[in-house]
């Protein structure tokens, strides 16, 4: 069974649960609703054989409802067959664990916790990863700012703004597209 | 006797019998403590791989007298902070710092221990010159280790030019004199 086989099994199997199936140059996703991804993920690991969760990562729409959205990435070494399911997490709503599912998960979604602040509800462990205990922001949301908010927690750890202007490598964000937002775009004389 | 001129450092009277050397104190201490300098190696990044380099046989640190890398700071003498030092990294670098012992001294190898380099960003630190103070700044992304041995020699010069005695040992001095 290849992936497309595998997303058509699991809509079949899951019905309104799944939202949506796309396909984009040979990758399949699913958009499921939040509350059947467990049971979905767990499925797609005992019955359809994806052994490997290659990742778990989050999206942050700020300004759209349902704000956040988890994206799981999949893959089976037997079938060496790829597979995302992706669901949208409104502010403030827990998303279940998939670390009993995966145990690689525990990390990943530590890590998401640190940097986006969605919390996981049955998580072993649901300590921030990079940053220190304490510390206030969660610096990869949309509207924490790429220099940073100042922060002191004593004898744990501060931070302080870094100066962004005229940085060699400060890209223009929210200007034009890639290009021109790019620094080698902005010639020295400007 | 002529005692030595101010411009030199020491000198040798070779009617004088047997191995005498006039100088300063000053002169002496100096001398002793900047071909001696025991580095505290703070690699961070890649910059620390330019460290190794330096350290190693073909460019030879050890000429200068500073290749004993002591991995324990309470043995060290000259911090090389290489690399980027982030936020989470810094009071760990701090609390290493704060346990050398007097005398030392502080090497910012490379843009982002000098100034945060390419790293504008909320998780570094602009400059390890926030919290520990450097005597020498050494720039490139990462430094040659040319570079390092340059930003030793420099500061070789910097601990010639230091009063280590009438300066670091007052109370010595005080005691001496009563």
């Amino acid at each position: 069974m290849n992936a497309a086989q595998m997303a058509d099994a699991l809509k079949q199997k899951f019905g309104d649960a799944v939202l949506e199936t796309k396909e984009f140059r040979g990758e399949h996703t699913l958009v499921v609703k939040l509350a059947s991804a467990k049971p979905l993920l767990a499925y797609c690991r005992d019955e359809l054989n994806f052994d490997y969760l290659v990742d778990v990562s989050s999206l942050d729409y700020m300004g759209k409802e349902p704000r956040f959205e988890m994206v799981y990435e999949l893959y089976g070494y037997g079938h060496l067959q790829h597979l995302r399911v992706r669901a949208a997490v409104a502010e403030d709503v827990e998303v279940p664990t998939v670390s009993d599912i995966w145990p690689t998960a525990n990390w990943h979604e530590r890590e998401v916790y640190d940097m986006m602040g969605i919390k996981f509800s049955g998580h072993p462990d649901m300590r921030r990863i990079l940053m220190w205990e304490g510390y206030p922001f969660h610096p990869l949301r949309k509207d924490f700012p790429l220099e940073g908010k100042p922060s002191d927690m004593p004898d744990v750890g501060f931070t302080k703004t870094a100066p962004m202007a005229d940085g060699p490598f400060v890209t223009s964000a929210g200007t034009g597209d890639t290009v021109t937002r790019e620094p080698r775009s902005r010639r020295p004389t400007e | 006797m002529v005692a030595p001129a101010d411009s030199t450092v020491a000198a040798y009277d070779s009617k004088v019998e047997g191995n005498i050397i006039f100088t300063k104190m000053d002169a002496a201490i100096n001398w002793m403590r900047k071909n001696s300098m025991w580095p505290m190696p703070m690699g961070l990044a890649c910059c620390a791989i330019e460290m190794m380099a330096a350290a190693c046989s073909r460019y030879d640190l050890s000429r200068f007298g500073a290749e004993v890398m002591r991995f324990s700071p309470r043995q060290a003498d000259v911090m090389i902070v290489a690399g980027t030092v982030t936020y989470k990294m810094a009071l760990a670098v701090k609390r290493v710092w704060d346990q050398m012992p007097e005398p030392k001294w502080c090497i910012a190898m490379g843009a982002c221990a000098s100034s945060g380099g390419m790293y504008r960003s909320y998780a570094v630190l602009q400059g390890i010159d926030q919290l520990i103070p450097v005597d020498v700044y050494i720039s490139g992304c990462p430094p040659r280790p040319e570079a390092l041995l340059e930003g030793m020699m420099r500061l070789q010069r910097k601990i010639e030019t230091e009063h280590s005695f009438t300066e670091q040992k007052k109370e010595l001095i005080a005691e001496l004199t009563a």
